[in-house]
């Protein structure tokens, strides 16, 4: 990796790897969610998956997303940009998706996911946790290399 | 419950100010100094406190009715500084600075959480 120039120490130069800077604060709140989503997922499942199946196994679907998202990050690479890309825009999706459906639909959502009503149980993070993260691998596109 | 107790209030406002701190220092395109990441081992210390406390409180007889969701916030909670510890000391910018502050802004929420869950109690 190209050495940042000598009298930039603060900034690290645009082609860095994906994982550091902003991206290390991004993977910060993905661990974060990754952690979250999967807890719940887990208990929920373990306890009382007969009361909402439907909710349950969403919940464990992104929890599966956010992790691989966070493994995307953490690996970086173009493999890493791959599965964060891919993942992220599922969250993306997902939250939209589910987050209209639980709305309109509250019967078929008895019990929350980190998705319904888009993410208003994590303070809205879930809807904008994707954008974020494509418009980094978007800004870190191997093109985009100055 | 002891996770109700002036310790929470303390972990809180502690994380609270330090998240402040963090904040300021991440819009001031600061980086961590090595007191900035003392700090929050120390506040790590504090929420190891508040856990060990928690659980010794589990045996006491009463216990939150989602017993197995607590844990898992227990769990959590204890992770969550000495996580932020590593990833800022793995980023010695600015934005080492933001992800303590974020971590320190999570950490409330954390102990607001087990805080509602530990008051829906069931004996035994």
């Amino acid at each position: 990796m190209a050495e940042p120039a000598a009298n930039d120490t603060k900034t690290r130069p645009r082609d860095a790897a994906l994982g550091s800077g902003p991206g290390r604060v991004l993977l910060t709140v993905y661990i974060i969610f990754a952690v979250a989503a999967g807890a719940r997922a887990a208990v929920q499942i373990a306890t009382k998956f007969s009361e909402a199946p439907l909710a349950y196994v969403l919940s464990a679907v992104a929890a599966l997303i956010y992790i691989a998202a966070t493994v995307g990050l953490a690996v970086g690479g173009n493999r890493g940009r791959l599965i964060a890309l891919v993942s992220c825009s599922i969250e993306l999706i997902g939250v939209l998706v589910v987050g209209t459906l639980s709305i309109g639909d509250k019967a078929a959502f008895p019990d929350q996911t980190v998705w319904s009503d888009y993410g208003s149980g994590y303070g809205y993070i879930p809807l904008v946790l994707p954008m974020i993260g494509l418009y980094w691998l978007w800004r870190n596109r191997p093109s985009a290399k100055k | 419950m002891p996770v109700n107790g002036p310790l929470s209030v303390a972990t809180i406002v502690v994380a609270l100010a330090l998240a402040a701190w963090y904040l300021l220092r991440a819009a001031l395109n600061k980086a961590p100094t090595r007191l900035d990441l003392l700090a929050v081992a120390l506040l790590g210390v504090l929420v190891a406190v508040l856990v060990v406390v928690a659980v010794v409180g589990l045996f006491d007889g009463s216990r939150p009715a989602e017993t197995s969701t607590f844990g898992g916030y227990l769990i959590t909670t204890i992770a969550f500084a000495p996580t932020g510890f590593v990833l800022a000391r793995m980023e010695p910018t600015r934005w080492g600075s933001l992800i303590l502050g974020v971590a320190c802004l999570t950490l409330p929420v954390l102990v607001l959480r087990l805080q509602q869950i530990a008051s829906v109690v069931t004996g035994g």
